[in-house]
């Protein structure tokens, strides 16, 4: 098999699949010339994720990254959610073939551009570094 | 489990299966060897090529067996290039579409010194016998033009690009891997110099294949050792594999038409059945397509996760998609037809037999309908689309 049963598990059932309306953060990564666009919108409470969900185009393990990385994320206070890794996310899938782990870096991204969009949207100050590369070119940099 | 992926490999048939377990019984010996088990061994190879060679109206000394489509298509463009350049010849030609067999050959060719020119195909992924015409130069060492295209099944004007190439004296090769034991062949009236084909593709065995030369046409080796196949191609000849293609072969000639029947009235009911999906299109000409293959993009998801709820419904087919080329770029087909990326990731490519059933083409077409759904519902690009905030590419 190509994807371990977790993958398949969160392709063929995926967690979180929607769209939040008048979300609090939305992040939006990838491109659709590179075969990959991932959509997290997320609704913060207290600092706290509360809700969080995906909509993806995208091949196997780019809806199951989506999937897992909004379930990582929920119910986690925000600088939480901003530290999840594409390697957790990786973990937690049971590892994903090199070609893919691309996708993984994509659900990663997406989940720090929704917060960056909810930062923005506050007028709550960061540090920009938190959130360089968040582009399609620097995911496939990652293959 | 419906299978509907017969273009990348067929089941083999009984008459194949027979013939192999035939060999291995029967005809075990070294057909090299001067004793009597050798030499029914070597009747039996020559029973296999004389069937090959009455398939595609050839002379049995004009076939030579390889290891596959792969092994004959690089042999006959290796060759033809470098006996080219003995005599000055280093031009190439062939389309863009062809098979990587054809396209990494040719690209090897490249970076040691030789020019290519990959003509281009029409929306439909037919090549112009003009552009053919046009595009030969005085050191043209060869022409390459795929018989029918693996991915779209757009079948080409051979016979005419042959004609040219015999009039102005350039070798022509042709990958009929997709289109022998599907459509009819006769190297002859089609004025084809070099021919490829492989056993898996007409429900013979993998791992053996053809490659036909014209008698007078000089061939080089690339495999050293002996004098296997009159010298041109080295190794103790995988007869079982041999004898197995010549018996699959010969049964899918003798039931050509019949079959190809069979499949177009479910093909033309496959390709009905996806257009009526929202902004879909199907890739590759209307009509002049292999018989049994079906190609379509589906704007807003992409080719692999298709696939695999496919897969989970029992389908069994393939896509273009970057995903499943293990690349960053979805197939050089769908892009030299026009698609572009985006939609070029959507792709899904089914692949009839004689065996399918209109039942099985029926669910095919619930099955497909409903996994695009299902994926468009979870797309981004696909809300987009909807919402008018992107332009559909196919109306």
């Amino acid at each position: 098999m190509l994807y371990s049963e977790k993958v398949m598990d969160h392709f063929r059932n995926p967690r979180n699949v929607g769209e939040i309306e008048n979300a609090d953060g939305v992040g939006q990564v990838g491109n659709a010339k590179c075969g990959d666009i991932m959509r997290i919108t997320l609704k913060i409470d207290n600092g706290v994720v509360s809700d969080a969900k995906f909509t993806t185009f995208g091949c196997g393990s780019a809806i199951a990254t989506s999937s897992m990385a909004t379930e990582m994320i929920k119910g986690k206070p925000v600088e939480e959610a901003l530290e999840l890794s594409n390697q957790a996310v990786v973990e937690a899938l049971d590892g994903l073939p090199a070609h893919k782990i691309h996708c993984s870096v994509l659900a990663e991204e997406a989940v720090k551009a929704a917060v960056k969009d909810y930062y923005d949207k506050n007028h709550i100050a960061y540090d920009p570094k938190l959130f360089c590369g968040l582009d399609c070119e620097s995911c496939h940099a990652h293959d | 489990m419906i299978y509907l992926d017969n273009a990348a490999t067929t089941k083999t048939s009984l008459a194949a299966r027979q013939a192999m377990l035939d060999c291995m019984e029967q005809f075990w010996g070294n057909p090299s060897s001067l004793h009597t088990p050798g030499q029914r061994a070597a009747e039996a190879l020559a029973v296999a090529r004389e069937k090959v060679a009455a398939c595609i109206g050839a002379s049995p000394r004009e076939i030579y067996f390889t290891s596959g489509g792969s092994e004959a298509d690089n042999q006959a463009i290796l060759s033809a290039a470098l006996l080219g350049k003995k005599k000055g010849k280093t031009h190439l030609i062939s389309t863009a579409i062809e098979h990587h067999a054809v396209l990494h050959t040719l690209a090897r060719l490249e970076r040691e010194g030789f020019s290519v020119t990959l003509l281009p195909v029409d929306e439909s992924g037919i090549v112009k016998v003009s552009d053919v015409a046009a595009a030969i130069r005085e050191d043209t060492a060869l022409v390459s033009v795929m018989f029918a295209n693996n991915e779209i099944g757009t079948i080409q004007p051979v016979a005419e690009i042959g004609a040219l190439c015999r009039e102005r004296k350039i070798p022509f090769h042709t990958d009929a891997v997709q289109a022998a034991g599907h459509l009819p062949i006769d190297v002859v009236s089609q004025n084809i110099d070099m021919l490829s084909l492989s056993g898996h593709k007409f429900h013979g065995p993998r791992g053996v294949g053809v490659l036909y030369v014209r008698k007078g046409l000089p061939l080089l080796n690339l495999i050293e050792g002996g004098a296997q196949e009159r010298g041109k191609r080295a190794g103790t000849e995988n007869l079982p594999a041999i004898a197995g293609m010549a018996a699959a072969l010969q049964e899918a000639c003798a039931h050509l038409e019949e079959n190809a029947q069979k499949e177009r009235v479910l093909r033309d009911r496959l390709i009905e059945g996806l257009s009526r999906i929202p902004h879909s299109a199907l890739n590759g000409d209307r009509n002049c397509r292999l018989p049994g293959n079906v190609n379509f993009c589906f704007e807003g998801i992409e080719g692999e996760s298709l696939l695999l709820l496919l897969d989970d419904k029992g389908i069994a087919a393939s896509s273009g998609s970057a995903c499943t080329s293990g690349s960053l770029d979805p197939s050089h087909v769908l892009l030299a037809i026009g698609r572009p990326h985006e939609v070029a990731h959507g792709s899904l490519r089914l692949t009839l037999s004689e065996e399918t059933t209109r039942e099985e083409i029926d669910q095919a077409v619930r099955a497909v309908t409903e996994v695009v759904e299902r994926l468009r519902g979870m797309s981004p690009v696909w809300d987009e689309l909807q919402k008018g905030v992107r332009p559909y590419v196919i109306q």
